[in-house]
């Protein structure tokens, strides 16, 4: 349909837009510019800003997030594509240890973007569908976003490269081209730490986030079939969590659904449960649920990777024995 | 270009402040007022002042920890240097870090960073948004034999050589890292070699003699800001004393350590101004008076200025932080710890 964009537009758009309005944005990465990004995330941004603002590198994830941290004490905003996320692993040392750390540490802001496609569900194996937020999620001076909506893509990204400090923005790629709308007029700026209730719902509460979203939603579609209404809360940013939210909404419908494609161990759902362990203990009615992948790596056959995520026949178990609790 | 009488009495009053103000800090360390480790320029103070000596005002320089020379070449200023050891609440770091992890951004100087090679690549994108910006800045960074075996170190250095960038990488070739003796740490003859890898240039100098640091970094700046890329400069040095203040250094052959103290980057430095009649040794013993006088006052300022208070709401780690502040304020149920 005319005038819808994906996901993977609305983040196109988003760059091209804010590259527009910020001279100071500069893009690094690998395959970038004359191609245009593995996900053509890129496509066309060197032929309109040139090879000054729109730079492929050598394969050196580590270097190019630190060209980016020293461009950005330079006052340039750099946005940095890791082609996969898993990538980013590469680079931990320069956004755990000296992004995240250093308004702290020197009262000097270093404001980048890191951005890329993660999540799994496209068949790429161990190695190019992993959910890398975790290890993020809980180095304090880090944003991390995780839009699940076209609109949400090019809104956080706009407010990512508009923020002072670092952001990694985690994409997911079994969305780039799935997720669709009609984007708002204007600016669409979405600001960080928000989450977004995609479905109101008075029986149980599903937390979630990414390309869980439109699982969630489905699931929802299904209870209210059988006259269970859920509530869909698409956190959109992990850190900082949007605790209150979450806590609003778990107060009202009293039972709690955590949904992650992330592994179970230590995800973003043990913080929500232990926040709601702390600050709703006397709301709830059930116990607290966790929907989440396996502790495992992730297998590469279509077969085994089915098997990996979360589905929706395990998410619709969860619910009817939260709803029946 | 030659160095004047005048740029090498400049040179020696840096190197004896160095050298002086970290005679200050040990004692300060023995007295238990420092805070953490005390990582000696003893022996390398030529090459860190030599080097730091050739950048224009407007270049941008990141240390490492032993570069003391090269940081108070910069600009920054004694008491700067005591409050940050003393982790002072006026520190430029403010007590959230320590020594030379701090920055002066209106002086080019740039913290160190602990994780070795990790300055490569920053100062690379340094000099990128400056080239970017229309600047004609040079960015100069260290390492040591053990920094140049880490892989931040050769991902910087090719990111920097594919993009040409205006950058010098001093290669402090100082005997040890740590514990690690050269041959330990490097399978190449010198660190220098290490340039043709990625189609940069190098040069290798006599890193304690300070005249010969300073034309060999000329030299290396100047290639850079014409456009030609990196520059490699091994500086061949001696770090005199352990890797910091605790260590014994047992692991060090006493008659190489005494060789190295007969080749003093600062003795020797003397012996040529005496010759040159550049600074005499009456000359020289008012320079040493002077920085003694004004040490003396950078203690003493320094020892007066308050520890740092904690801040209930912990700020200062992101611009907006509105939202994490309220937890951070959980996690003192009951009150300040």
């Amino acid at each position: 349909m005319s005038g819808e964009a994906t996901y993977l537009d609305a983040i196109r758009i988003a760059l091209g837009e804010e590259m527009e309005r910020d001279g100071r944005v500069i893009l690094l990465g690998e395959d970038i510019g004359v191609y245009g990004g593995a996900f053509k995330a890129t496509a066309g941004l060197l032929e309109r800003f040139g090879p000054q603002r729109v730079i492929d590198t050598p394969v050196v994830e580590e270097a190019i997030v630190g060209a980016a941290i020293g461009a950005s004490l330079r006052g340039l905003r750099p946005v940095v594509e890791m082609q996969f996320f898993d990538f980013a692993a590469r680079a931990f040392d320069m956004i755990t240890n000296f992004a995240a750390k250093h308004r702290y540490r020197t009262g000097l802001g270093v404001p980048i973007v890191i951005r890329g496609p993660s999540g799994a569900g496209v068949h790429a194996g161990p190695f190019h569908s992993q959910s890398p937020e975790g290890y993020f999620a809980r180095t304090p001076g880090l944003a991390v976003v995780v839009p699940s909506t076209a609109a949400d893509a090019r809104g956080l990204l706009k407010a990512a490269i508009r923020d002072d400090d670092p952001v990694l923005f985690l994409e997911h790629k079994l969305l780039y081209r799935r997720a669709k709308e009609v984007l708002p007029e204007g600016d669409g700026v979405v600001p960080i730490g928000r989450a977004a209730v995609r479905r109101p719902g008075r029986d149980l509460t599903i937390v979630t986030y990414g390309a869980m979203v439109p699982l969630a939603l489905d699931a929802a579609a299904e209870l209210a079939k059988e006259g269970v209404e859920a509530e869909v809360i698409d956190l959109r940013t992990l850190l900082p969590m949007d605790e209150e939210t979450v806590l609003e909404s778990v107060k009202k419908t009293s039972k709690a659904l955590l949904l992650h494609e992330d592994a179970r161990t230590l995800g973003i759902g043990a913080e929500i449960a232990a926040t709601l362990a702390e600050k709703a203990f006397e709301w709830l009615d059930a116990p607290v649920l966790r929907v989440t992948a396996p502790d495992t790596p992730i297998p590469f056959a279509p077969s085994l990777e089915a098997a990996y995520l979360p589905g929706l026949s395990t998410l619709l178990a969860a619910a009817r024995r939260l709803a029946a609790y | 270009m030659t160095t004047s009488p005048e740029q090498q009495r400049d040179l020696y009053r840096h190197l004896l402040l160095t050298r002086l103000l970290e005679e200050r800090m040990v004692s300060l360390y023995r007295q238990g007022k420092m805070t953490g480790g005390l990582f000696r320029c003893l022996g390398q103070e030529a090459t860190a002042v030599g080097s730091a000596f050739a950048l224009e005002e407007g270049d941008l320089l990141i240390p490492i920890i032993r570069d003391l020379g090269a940081t108070l070449v910069r600009g920054a200023r004694p008491v700067d240097i005591l409050r940050q050891v003393m982790t002072k609440a006026d520190a430029p770091a403010r007590g959230r870090d320590g020594f030379l992890h701090f920055c002066l951004p209106e002086k080019g100087l740039y913290s160190a960073i602990a994780m070795l090679g990790t300055a490569v690549s920053v100062v690379a994108g340094m000099v990128l948004a400056d080239r970017y910006l229309g600047k004609k800045t040079v960015g100069m960074t260290y390492l040591g034999e053990g920094g140049t075996s880490t892989g931040a170190f050769h991902e910087g250095i090719n990111f920097a050589s594919v993009q040409k960038l205006p950058i010098v990488v001093v290669l402090e070739f100082n005997r040890y890292s740590y514990s690690t003796p050269s041959e330990m740490q490097c399978g190449a003859a010198t660190l220098a070699d290490k340039a043709a890898g990625y189609g940069v240039a190098s040069a290798i100098v006599d890193g304690n003699d300070v005249l010969a640091v300073v034309e060999a970094a000329r030299r290396a700046v100047a290639w850079a800001r014409e456009g030609n890329g990196p520059f490699l400069l091994e500086c061949k040095t001696y770090r005199r004393k352990g890797h910091a203040e605790h260590d014994g250094q047992a692991y060090v052959d006493p008659e190489e350590l005494a060789e190295w103290t007969r080749r003093d980057p600062i003795a020797r430095f003397e012996r040529h101004l005496d010759e040159g009649g550049v600074l005499d040794a009456a000359a020289r013993e008012a320079v040493r008076a002077g920085i003694d006088a004004e040490l003396d006052a950078a203690v003493a300022e320094a020892e007066a200025s308050p520890a740092p208070i904690p801040d209930p709401e912990f700020r200062g780690v992101r611009a907006d932080e509105e939202a994490v502040v309220k937890r951070r304020e959980e996690t003192f149920v009951g009150g300040l710890r």
